[in-house]
């Protein structure tokens, strides 16, 4: 009997799904239908489900880097610059993290270039 | 559910599972980046010309005059001002003892300061202010630059090996570079009042091999596209188009 419970215990720990895990299907679903909207114009949205899914699990590189580009989309540029140093942090290595961030830095120093007034 | 919800929830359903398979997906976006100045109460600018020096082969005052205007005329709702560009290196000399007289041929930077009390004349500014309706008034100084500068070059070399493969490879060498410097300094003058409300500088480089002969006018043009664009958002809110990369 006690090893029949050892057993099944053994088996319970081996089929469940780690508390981690379960986050990023939860969040993947939000970056994926985050995508979706994005690509019918609904950026708002899209924010919102991209905002969710970094709430839910906040190491999800790619729903900030997602995030950033949409942020930059509605033009607030401060906010698209830290969603993407989060993603960059969390993906050093991440081509096209990094490829995006560039071009974004491309516009951001444009906006923000110190002028004398 | 409705037959128009379910169409919806399945082209979003497809579209879904499309990024899922690539795992990455382009999306084009248009990035507004707001004007740095406000010119709300101007329906009127005038571009009353530089000046400039340099190289030249190029007319900084005359083709920047042009080309700023003809940029503001379509991409700007402000109702662009066609005059003779104003003959500032003879404003800047009137009246002024012989010591203290600006060179007339600008050659560098130092140059063109001696220049910077024109820009400072509120009642010269504010004159032709009142000779064209009070308009938003674009000038400044254009300094194009012939410049030449030795660096190391990256180029791709083709090789073959002992078996008639072809490979290309990078090869580093160090080269003669000749090329242009383009430095413009754009100042915004309030017509109402004379003075300076803005100043905006920029400076960009351009270098080809030294054997490669490129006119300078078509150089000053490459260098004018880049700063087009900023010179352009210190007046109107502009929409940069573009496209990144969405991740799953």
């Amino acid at each position: 009997m006690r090893t029949a419970t050892l057993v099944l215990a053994g088996l319970l720990a081996l089929t469940s799904t780690p508390a981690w895990a379960d986050n990023r299907g939860d969040a993947k679903k939000q970056v994926e239908f985050g995508i979706a909207v994005a690509q019918k114009g609904l950026w708002r949205e899209a924010i919102y489900r991209w905002e969710r899914a970094t709430q839910i699990d906040p190491s999800y590189a790619a729903a900030l880097n997602n995030l950033a580009i949409a942020y930059e989309h509605e033009g607030e540029l401060a906010k698209a610059r830290g969603a993407y140093e989060k993603a960059l942090e969390l993906e050093p290595g991440n081509a096209l993290i990094k490829q995006n961030y560039e071009l974004f830095r491309e516009i951001n120093d444009r906006a923000t270039r110190k002028d004398s007034q | 559910m409705t037959a128009r919800h379910a169409k919806i929830v399945s082209s979003l359903a497809a579209v879904a599972l499309t990024t899922a398979c690539g795992g990455y997906s382009e999306i084009s976006i248009e990035t507004p980046i707001r004007a740095t100045m406000d010119v709300s109460a101007f329906q009127r600018v005038f571009v009353a010309g530089f000046i400039s020096g340099g190289s030249e082969d190029v007319d900084g005052n005359l083709e920047t005059t042009r080309l700023l205007r003809s940029q503001l005329r379509t991409k700007s709702s402000l109702r662009v001002i066609d005059a003779d560009s104003l003959p500032l290196q003879d404003v800047a000399t009137e009246g002024r003892p012989a010591e203290q007289t600006p060179p007339a041929q600008v050659k560098d930077e130092k140059d063109l300061d001696a220049y910077s009390n024109l820009f400072a004349n509120v009642e010269y500014w504010k004159r032709i202010g009142e000779e064209y309706q009070q308009p938003l008034i674009v000038t400044g100084t254009v300094l194009f630059t012939p410049h030449q500068r030795n660096s190391i070059v990256q180029r791709e070399e083709e090789v073959y090996d002992s078996f008639g493969r072809r490979r290309v490879i990078p090869v580093r060498t160090y080269q003669e570079r000749k090329g242009f410097v383009l430095s413009p300094k754009f100042i915004f003058i309030d017509g109402r009042t004379g003075t300076v409300m803005h100043s905006t500088t920029a400076r960009e480089e351009i270098l080809y091999n030294a054997n490669q002969a490129t006119p300078a006018l078509s150089s000053y043009f490459e260098l004018m596209d880049r700063v087009i664009p900023s010179f352009l958002s210190t007046l109107s809110s502009q929409k940069i188009k573009g496209t990144r990369v969405l991740l799953q």
